[in-house]
Parts: C-alpha cells; sequence; structure tokens
C-alpha cells in the first residue's frame, strides 16, 4: 500500500509539473505573438507588479482601478504580476526589464532589496513608478511616487472628532497591527490631539485589524461598567466587530446617538452604514492611483519632466451628516 | 473512587490555571464576577460581564480542540490549517445564503442547508487532509500546510472575492441571543458538541482505537484496527468541528473578512491541547482537560483585555503565562513534580 502510495505521488506531482510547464509555455506564446503584432508597435507596455489581490478589499478595488485604467482600448499593452513576496516581486521585476516594458508600476511588498533591480531598470531604460507603498532606495531610481499620506489620513480623522465639540471625550481606541504604516499614521494624529485636547483614551488596544477581536476589546470595556462616547477604529472592520458589541448591549450610536462610532479604508458597505447614519464617520484610504499613475505617463511621453516626485494623492473623509448616495456609489471600495 | 481520582489528575492543570486566573481578578478588581441582565438593541434580555464574555467567546475554540485532540492523538501531529478551513466553511455557508448576490434581501437558502453544505465542505477538506496524512504518510503539518497556504484564497475565490453582508437577524442568532433566551447561542452549541463527543467516547471504541493507534501503529494494526481509517477519520470529525467553528464565526458578524477570520486559531487549538497536558506527540488524551484548556485561553485574553496591557506589550504577556502554563503541564514536569510530592509527604509521614 505503501509503495503504491508513494509510486501514485510521484505520477501525480510529474503529471502537475508536466501540465505546469505546459501551461507556462502556452502563456509565453501569446504573450509574444500580442508583443510582435502590428498593433501593439504604437501601445505603451507597462509591467504591474502588485500585491496579491486577495489580501484585502483595498487590494481588490486597487487592482480592479488598475486594470480598467491600462487596458487595450487606452493605449496600453500591459501585463500584471501579483505576489506578497519581495523576492518574487524582484524576479517578476526582472522579467519585465528583460521582456523590454517601456515603464514599470510597483507596490513593493516589502521596503528594502529592490536597488539593484531598479538599476537594472534604469541601465534599460524602463522608468519606473512607484504606487501605494514606498521603498528605501535612492530618489534617482524611479520618476514618480504615488502614495497616501496616512498621517494626514489620521490628522483629518482627528481633526473631525475635535469639530464634534463633544462635552467629553472618552475613547475606545482600536489599532491595527503594531507598526504598519496604516497604524502608525492612524494612531499618531489621535494620540497628538488627545493629548493637546485632554481627551480621556479609555483603552488603547490592538485588535489587528480583526473584527471579532475589536468586539471582544469593546466588549471588555462595556463589561467594566466604563463609560466612553468615541469609537476610534482604525478599519472598517473593527468598526464593524465594535457596533456589534454595542448593539449586544444597547447602548445606541451614530448621528446624534449615544457613541461616537469612527473607521477608515471606505468600503461599500462602511458608507452604507454612514448613510443609514448608524456610524459618524469613515476615512478614506485611496486605492484609486491608475488616474494619477495615467496622468504622469502621458506627460512623460509628451516629453515633460515630472517636476514632483512624490504625489500624495487625495483623500476625504466622510461625515454622516453630509454623505451622499453618489458618494456611496463613487468611493465605496 | 480512587480510580476516577488518577484519571482526572491531568484535569489539575488546566483547572489550576483557571483557578489561579480567577484569584488574580478577585484580587484586581472583584467586579469581574459580576453578571448583570440587560437588555440588547433588539429589546430582548441579555445577561452580561466577563464571564459570561469567557464562556461565549470561548466556544469556538473549545469545539475545535475537541477535534485537534483526537488528530493530535492519533496521527501525533497537528492540524494548522484550521483557521484558514474556518474562512473556507464561513465563504461557503455566505455563498449558500447569498447566491450570486453579495447583498440579497432575503436570503436564498434555509441557513440549516447552508450549514449542511459547510458540513460536507468542510470534511472534504479535512478528508483531503486525512488522506496526505493516513494514506500518503506525510507529516501532519506539512500536510495541513497545503491548505494553511491556499485556504483563505480559495475562501476568497468561492464568494468571488466579495464580501457578502447578511441582513437577515436570525442568521445572527447563532453567534448572539435567540430572542427571549439571555445566554449567547455559542455556549448551548459548545455543550452540545461536547455531549456529543463525551457520548462518542463513552458508547463507541474511537477514543479507545485513536489511543492505541498514537501509541503504537504497529501493533494496534497487529490487534485488528485499521490504522489509517482511524487517523482519516480523526480528519474528518475536525473538518465537522472546523464547520460548527465556522458557523459560530460567520454568524457573529454576518459577514466575513477573508484574510483575518479565525486568524492564528489553529495555534490556540494546539495550545488548548497542550494545556491540556496532552503529548503532542500522540497518544493518550484527555478531551475534558483539551476543553478546559481552550477556556483557559479565552479567559487569560478576556483577562490582559480587561487588565488594559499595552497593545506592543499585549503578545508578550500572553507568551510568558502560556510559557508557564506549558512548561507545568509537560508530562515530565508532572511526573517530576508527582515524585516531589510523594517524597514530601513520606517525609512528612516519617
Amino acid at each position: 500500500m505503501r509503495k503504491l502510495g508513494k509510486k501514485l505521488m510521484a505520477t501525480v506531482v510529474a503529471a502537475t509539473m508536466a501540465l505546469g510547464l505546459a501551461a507556462c509555455s502556452g502563456g509565453k506564446d501569446t504573450g509574444t505573438t500580442t508583443a510582435g503584432g502590428n498593433k501593439t508597435a504604437e501601445k505603451i507596455k507597462v509591467g504591474i507588479i502588485n500585491n496579491d489581490p486577495n489580501e484585502s478589499g483595498y487590494r481588490t478595488a486597487n487592482d480592479k482601478d488598475l486594470k480598467a485604467m491600462f487596458c487595450d482600448a487606452n493605449g496600453y499593452d500591459a501585463s500584471f504580476a501579483y505576489s506578497l513576496k519581495n523576492d518574487e516581486q524582484i524576479t517578476a521585476a526582472q522579467k519585465f526589464i528583460q521582456d523590454g516594458v517601456d515603464y514599470l508600476l510597483l507596490s513593493a511588498a516589502d521596503t528594502s532589496g529592490w536597488d539593484s533591480v531598479l538599476k537594472d531598470a534604469q541601465n534599460a531604460g524602463v522608468k519606473v513608478i512607484l504606487f501605494d507603498r514606498t521603498i528605501d532606495a535612492d530618489e534617482s531610481l524611479y520618476v514618480a511616487s504615488i502614495v497616501s499620506d496616512m498621517d494626514k489620513e489620521g490628522e483629518t480623522a482627528a481633526n473631525w472628532l475635535k469639530d464634534q465639540n463633544l462635552s467629553e471625550y472618552n475613547i475606545i481606541h482600536l489599532q491595527g497591527v503594531m507598526g504598519s504604516a496604516a497604524q502608525q499614521g492612524r494612531s499618531g494624529a489621535l494620540d497628538k490631539l488627545a493629548k493637546e485636547n485632554g481627551w480621556k483614551i479609555v483603552t488603547q488596544q490592538t485588535a489587528e485589524w480583526s473584527a471579532e477581536k475589536a468586539q471582544q476589546i469593546v466588549q471588555s470595556v462595556i463589561d467594566s461598567g466604563e463609560s466612553f462616547n468615541v469609537i476610534y477604529a482604525e478599519n472598517d472592520d473593527m468598526a464593524k466587530g465594535a457596533v456589534e458589541a454595542l448593539d449586544k448591549a444597547n447602548i445606541s450610536h451614530g448621528v446624534g446617538k449615544d457613541v461616537v462610532v469612527m473607521g477608515f479604508d471606505c468600503n461599500k458597505w462602511a458608507l452604507e452604514e454612514l448613510l443609514a447614519k448608524n456610524w459618524n464617520y469613515d476615512g478614506q484610504c485611496n486605492p484609486f492611483q491608475a488616474s494619477y499613475i495615467d496622468e504622469v505617463i502621458k506627460k512623460l511621453e509628451k516629453g515633460e519632466t515630472i517636476t514632483q516626485k512624490v504625489i500624495i494623492m487625495e483623500e476625504k473623509g466622510f461625515d454622516a451628516s453630509t454623505i451622499t448616495k453618489e458618494d456611496v456609489e463613487k468611493y465605496g471600495i | 473512587m480512587k480510580s476516577k481520582f488518577v484519571f482526572n489528575k491531568q484535569l489539575l492543570i488546566p483547572l489550576a490555571a483557571i483557578v489561579a486566573l480567577a484569584i488574580f481578578n478577585l484580587i484586581m478588581d472583584p467586579s469581574f464576577f459580576k453578571i448583570t441582565l440587560g437588555t440588547n438593541s433588539a429589546g430582548h434580555p441579555v445577561l452580561s460581564g466577563y464571564l459570561i464574555t469567557i464562556l461565549d467567546y470561548g466556544s469556538e475554540l473549545a469545539i475545535l480542540a475537541i477535534g485537534m485532540t483526537l488528530v493530535t492523538a492519533a496521527s501525533g501531529g497537528q492540524d494548522i490549517s484550521v483557521g484558514a478551513n474556518i474562512a473556507i466553511v464561513g465563504s461557503v455557508i455566505l455563498r449558500v445564503l447569498c447566491g450570486t448576490n453579495s447583498r440579497p434581501e432575503t436570503l436564498q437558502a434555509p441557513i440549516i442547508v447552508a450549514f449542511l453544505v459547510a458540513c460536507v465542505v468542510a470534511m472534504l477538506f479535512g478528508a483531503f487532509n486525512g488522506i496526505l496524512v493516513a494514506y500518503f504518510n506525510i507529516q501532519p503539518m506539512v500536510a495541513t500546510l497545503i491548505l494553511f497556504t491556499a485556504g483563505r484564497s480559495i475562501a476568497a475565490w468561492i464568494n468571488n472575492n466579495e464580501l457578502p453582508i447578511i441582513n437577515e437577524p436570525s442568521f445572527g442568532y447563532f453567534g448572539g441571543y435567540i430572542p427571549g433566551i439571555a445566554i449567547p447561542t455559542p455556549v448551548f452549541i459548545t455543550i452540545i458538541c461536547v455531549i456529543v463527543i463525551m457520548l462518542v467516547l463513552k458508547f463507541t471504541t474511537l477514543g479507545l482505537y485513536t489511543q492505541s493507534v498514537g501509541i503504537n501503529e504497529k501493533s494496534s494494526r497487529l490487534n485488528g484496527i485499521n490504522p489509517q481509517m482511524i487517523k482519516f477519520m480523526t480528519f474528518v470529525i475536525l473538518g465537522l468541528c472546523v464547520a460548527v467553528a465556522g458557523l459560530i464565526k460567520v454568524s457573529r458578524l454576518s459577514t466575513i473578512n477573508y484574510s483575518v477570520i479565525a486568524k492564528d486559531i489553529e495555534m490556540d487549538a494546539i495550545l488548548a491541547v497542550a494545556l491540556g497536558g496532552n503529548a503532542l506527540s500522540g497518544g493518550k488524551f484527555n478531551m475534558a482537560a483539551s476543553i478546559l484548556g481552550a477556556y483557559v485561553i479565552q479567559f487569560l485574553t478576556t483577562t490582559l483585555y480587561k487588565m488594559q496591557v499595552n497593545s506592543e506589550a499585549l503578545s508578550a504577556y500572553k507568551a510568558v503565562v502560556v510559557i508557564i502554563l506549558v512548561v507545568l503541564s509537560a508530562p515530565i514536569v508532572r511526573d517530576k513534580l508527582k515524585k516531589f510530592m510523594e517524597k514530601f509527604k513520606k517525609k512528612e509521614v516519617a
């Protein structure tokens, strides 16, 4: 039985490998034919390296946006590569450079280790545009970097909270995974304003972006009997978990109610909660970089130079009392 | 009477841990044990308090600990794909309930159907792990690494990477409260699961066979037991546990987030088995001790949240307590302690 099992396994493995090879070569064939065709000659060739679209709602929206922009109809010949691992991304970058792309668009999984491959790109005349994430490399190695300013997102939210002029501030602060850029920016701004204005932070705890953990943390505050009137959650999921705990304890939340609920990321369902006035605020983390990138490429194609290397995207904060249905459709991810 | 006491000795470690945590909380703040009857936003009565919270949120872990104990005992290894499988199960349940529309007005199928489909799917994935482990003799941790890596992507793919949300209130009963009953439903679900497994262990040979396979595979084969079948079955049973835990998880929020749902729960489940004093290398096991171990972990988590430990230090605190508990519940240390106690007693007698 064991021997048979091993033989069977070996056959299966061999078969999958063969199939994989066939699939790979098939892919390559189609790749070269499109590249060699007449139509693609005037098209701009871009290689896009992104994180796995399954990673989060943000990434899914980001990937959709890029795919919609960099298509044949808009004059682009785009190839995509996805990975959450830096070394795989670097390999993909090398392949794109060998394929002779005009532009390399990059959302790096990790900030370091990109110098040599970007130098190769420069030597090969490939222009590199960073989106979503910056890297630790010399500025001369890329032409532009289109990013979100997490500090500013936090500031917008914290200032909004200040403008509410609540009679007292007792805040439950639900943090994301400690050390992530989003957590640092969003926590930093609240910490600063809380110190300046003497706001009371009832609890400050990491729920690691998870709704269930947020639910437990808020439940624990409710169990302790401490009073609070603001929930500052660093993403929508955690805000949802918190609201679930509030509902259980019959604590009202939303516009004109006992507890102010704040979230981030502008998921469509979260904006719908805003529209229903169950939540008060949602801060945007803009995943729609494609139009910015397109603008940069068009400028470069015309021979203009990019004066401003770091482009910070416009990001909004939505207030439940002013949000409209159109906003939900337009900005929801 | 005497033999019963010996049987329960393994229970001592998780029980002692719970008592220690309880005393710690009693000293820090006696209101920890307060339970109040209130109403939720729908106007139904609910009990609340830290103890209720522990029983409530410990449910999934306790259910998973049941399956994990069996897998550990039979195969001498652990299933690390549990969290990813919960994501798959949750995704399947929502997919069946929502159909193709990610935000349906009404449910597209009865909840029981969705749950049964999820059970079948979870048992299939359990069977997949089981076949790799039992028939291909792959190390359990390596075999389950496949689903550990791929599971969350599969879960996202099942729903086309959309995030379905269910508005139907009755779906929330499984992770919340049934109207009119003040105790959280997950507690009842756990009690049912525990009763079922206890009955199975008492009236069937499952417990005996798993232990004998875990202790010595060859000699159990010589005694007419099919070790491969037993190992395979434990993985399928774990699959069933995953389906139940997954239902509770998605019901709590009526939605799912593929990348974070039940994250790292497999590690907690393995820990629960270890805290129960069960050898992770397989063989003899004590189911009740594992289940208690699960509640120890939840007790600890809730205590840490209550103490408002600094976010950066949270995992460090947890690690320290866990190290102490695991070392104390390790069979070697227990033997040493036992000998020490015996010596101590002899001296006292003398």
